[in-house]
């Protein structure tokens, strides 16, 4: 085993967070190296047409994904049952290589809601405690959507995300999503086209009175120079996004927006093929000294550093956290502990509207584009007599008509034979999609931590997950079901079949990999695994990023709270950490 | 500054600097993206439509023994018939993509963790045999077909289609005796590798002259529709292409020769200071 010599800042996964910690910190004149467990990969010639659009490679055997034989975790409902390992994805995909999931997500980049950054004390002030129910351990971020908004405004720059405000300056604006919290500038570049059936949906929602914006994107819809020079193309909607990397450099990822810089910074040194094991601490646990990996070659390395972040996929930052022994692992019984605490998953309940007669062409689209209504998320409506609190984004986005996942069939058509092929034939065309992705709350019986029999291809034990719905996620998706017929009849479909959420959640259907929480940002060390620069408590020179620090989930795509995050952090750090090390709060 | 010859910061940036950004800088150039977007007059007929005889396939089976081979030529029959819309799954090659599929890295279970023990499985807990995919297949044909010999005292594919299917829907049902891999699975799994054989990319070696993608209307790899999504409600009429077909019109660029529908190899306008 080698130790290398040391640097001022190592950082485990170079994605979206990884990739802002390194450019930020090299600007600010620190020298870091970025361990990237994946592949080198860029637009040309690694994301080229035509081998990127092949359904079977990149949409069903997960071309661009962490490799289930190598890691992956081990699954229950609850703590009485014995999990298993996920032998093959299916109800979430991790990501992997340069530039993490930002090379394959469809780009669909919000602004959380005020009311999302204070879930239980603005529950409790318009409901009352007794809405949450005794197990729900939702709890505010320590942070105000107000203190967020110049690095959401950052990111969306960054990223050169299309949409139209809502409201700017408090001064709501109708066509964009009147909903929002106060914006100081708008997006950087305009909305997305919209699709046929969005524009029914635009048409249906607002005869019900509601109010349709356009979803905003980091699909591009014009060349953009981002504010760090870097050149982004245009969306062309191929209709292969999510799953899948965009040859025409027009998604925001790792590639088009920050590597054209890092890649020619002498301060920055990449490593992939790099696989972290852990995080060192000194005798008194209190300080990080260093990371150990195996790197490309197999054999293992141990890299000293000054600080340490901690910026790969959601789940694997717990893990990460957890096999360092860093902070107190959660214990359900006594409700103490922190890692592995409050993970929280994502509510999706989809509905598909059957017409007949039309020419949908949704194979024409992005990954992000869509027409969504946000009168049903948050606490943007009363929730007196309902019994859940949060909501969902509601959404019409087809964001691909790719034919292996996408050939839907009405309720009551068989699977096969002759007549589920007359009704793939007729419908494939016919047919459009609603979803309502949804929040979801977090409870003492969901939770992560080691698993005491699996271990991964370096022998390492793989994190089990403890994870089922409970009351707010299944009467929001009843809710929520309704709304999507009455939709699906105000956009004039023939049929439209909504389905709630299966009693226990499933880990075989794909839903979302919008995973959450475990290493959760808080203002009390009792109840969160960081403070709400990422730090963490316990180790001040480890900085935790991504969703790992939400408490619960909002009903929205996480990427840019998860980029305006990475941002306040390396604020916090560049002006304040660096002169003085220690506790930023 | 690098510590380790094979990781340096130098190889770093000789790979970023062989690699070239997506750009499209200049309104110029947008509009040169997007010229190639509008659908071609069609060549081939409005959809549905009639589907030509399909040619002599080369292909040969890897994996299946002689009697599965027939036993799966005829049951992707009746999973995907051939009927007024066109060829079903034996004239689309499902059986041989299966075959190929098996043959390689999905049916070894590769692509899976594989490490026991394997405990006793809730349904939410998802796949928990210790069999591979390609064993699956295995054990499960061997049941499916003494299942019909059985019940109906015939092998699978010497049925007529009536007892076919219900010989499927016992196995769909799982209702079929079946002992060494579940019923339900070797359904689920021989229905999931059909529909993907159906319409997965042609170099496969299922969806045959593209058989899958013409029969509801898929322009296959597609590529640029940044005009023509604005089109509403009107038949979008061209002929499928897969991934073979634009690699060589690729080529075909490269000649000069007009394209089709597909635009290929956008990234690759290079700008020289990313090179410098």
């Amino acid at each position: 085993m080698a130790t290398l010599k040391s640097v001022d800042a190592v950082v485990i996964g170079v994605g979206w967070t990884g990739g802002i910690v390194a450019t930020e910190l090299t600007k600010a004149g620190l020298n870091v190296v970025g361990l990237e467990r994946g592949m080198y990969r860029d637009t040309d010639p690694d994301f080229m047409v035509p081998q990127v659009h092949d359904e079977l490679a990149y949409g069903i055997r997960y071309k661009l994904f962490q490799d289930a034989a190598k890691e992956t975790y081990t699954f229950r409902n609850n703590s009485s049952q014995t999990a298993l390992p996920i032998r093959q994805f299916g109800s979430f995909i991790p990501g992997d290589g340069l530039g993490g999931a930002g090379v394959h997500w469809n780009g669909v980049t919000w602004r959380f809601l005020p009311w999302d950054f204070q879930t239980r004390s603005q529950t409790i002030a318009r409901y009352g405690a007794g809405i949450l129910g005794d197990d729900c351990t939702s709890q505010d971020w320590g942070i105000t959507y107000d203190q967020l908004e110049p690095f959401y405004d950052r990111f969306e720059y960054l990223c050169g995300i299309g949409g139209k405000a809502g409201n700017l300056n408090g001064k709501k604006i109708p066509g964009g999503n009147v909903f929002e919290g106060p914006r100081k500038r708008d997006y950087p570049n305009p909305p997305m086209k919209q699709q046929y059936a969005g524009e029914l949906f635009t048409k249906g929602v607002t005869e019900l009175g509601y109010h349709p914006f356009p979803q905003p994107s980091a699909n591009s819809t014009r060349p953009y120079t981002n504010p760090e020079g870097a050149q982004i193309g245009l969306c062309v909607y191929c209709g292969y996004c999510e799953r899948y990397s965009c040859e025409m450099g027009a998604k925001a990822s790792l590639q088009t927006t920050l590597l054209p810089q890092l890649r020619k910074n002498p301060r920055f040194e990449l490593r992939t093929g790099a696989h972290v094991l852990r995080v060192n601490l000194d005798s008194s646990g209190k300080r990080a000294v260093s990371v150990t990996y195996i790197d490309g070659m197999g054999q293992e390395q141990t890299q000293p550093a000054d600080m340490i972040y901690v910026a790969a996929f959601a789940l694997n930052n717990v893990r990460m956290l957890l096999l360092s022994k860093i902070g107190k692992p959660y214990d359900p019984v006594t409700n103490t502990g922190v890692v592995g605490r409050n993970y929280a998953y994502q509510v999706n309940t989809g509905a598909t509207l059957f017409y007949e007669g039309r020419h949908f062409n949704n194979f024409m689209a992005s990954g992000a584009i869509g027409t969504v209504i946000d009168d049903f998320n948050g606490d943007n409506y009363d929730h007196t007599n309902l019994d859940f609190i949060g909501g969902a984004d509601l959404a019409q986005s087809n964001s691909n008509a790719r034919p292996i996942l996408y050939h839907p069939t009405p309720p009551g058509t068989p699977k096969w034979g002759a007549a589920w092929k007359d009704a793939v034939v007729k419908y494939y065309n016919n047919s459009a999609s609603l979803n309502a992705q949804g929040g979801c709350q977090s409870y003492r019986g969901n939770y992560l931590d080691l698993d005491p029999t699996y271990n991964d291809a370096y022998g390492q034990p793989l994190m089990r997950m403890t994870m089922d719905w409970y009351k707010h996620e299944h009467k929001q998706s009843a809710f929520m079901v309704e709304k999507l017929n009455a939709i699906g009849k105000a956009m004039g479909a023939k049929q439209t079949s909504a389905a709630a959420l299966p009693e226990h959640y499933d880990i075989v259907p794909y839903q979302s990999t919008h995973n959450v929480g475990g290493a959760v940002m808080g203002s009390d060390p009792q109840t969160s695994v960081v403070n709400t620069f990422g730090q963490s408590w316990d180790v001040s020179n480890v900085f935790v990023l991504g969703a790992s620090s939400f408490p619960q989930n909002a009903g929205y795509n996480p990427t840019g709270t998860v980029g305006a995050l990475a941002y306040h952090t390396m604020d916090a750090v560049v002006n304040r950490y660096i002169k003085s090390p220690g506790p930023l709060a | 500054m690098p510590d380790r010859p094979g990781l340096s910061r130098a190889s770093f940036v000789a790979i970023g600097a062989a690699a070239t950004a997506a750009i499209v800088a200049d309104p110029n150039v947008a509009e040169a993206v997007t010229t190639p977007a509008a659908p071609v007059a069609p060549k081939a007929p409005a959809h549905p439509m009639s589907m030509p005889a399909l040619g002599e396939r080369p292909e040969a089976y890897a994996y299946f023994t002689p009697p599965e081979v027939a036993f799966v030529e005829a049951a992707v029959e009746r999973l995907i018939p051939t009927d007024h819309h066109g060829p079903g799954g034996k004239d689309a090659g499902v059986a041989y993509y299966i075959d190929q599929q098996l043959f390689g890295r999905y049916g070894r279970g590769d692509t899976m963790y594989t490490h026991g023990p394997w405990g006793a499985a809730l349904p939410t807990q998802g796949y928990q045999l210790k069999l591979t995919p390609a064993e699956v297949y295995r054990l499960g044909i061997a049941a499916a077909d003494a299942h019909a010999m059985k019940t109906y005292g015939k092998l699978f594919h010497a049925l007529d289609g009536a007892h076919q299917d219900a010989v499927l829907s016992a196995f769909e049902n799982g209702t079929a005796e079946s002992d060494q891999v579940p019923a339900k699975t070797f359904f689920g799994m021989l229905l999931g590798d059909a529909v993907q054989g159906f319409f997965a990319d042609p170099m496969y070696g299922g969806n045959r002259d593209k058989v899958g993608w013409k029969t509801i209307g898929f322009p296959g790899v597609g590529a640029v529709y940044y005009a023509a999504i604005d089109k509403r409600n009107v038949p979008y009429v061209v002929e499928p292409v897969g991934i073979a077909d634009a690699m060589k019109s690729q080529m075909a660029i490269h000649d000069g020769s007009p394209v089709d529908h597909v635009q290929t190899r956008v990234a690759g306008r290079t700008t020289p200071k990313e090179i410098a």
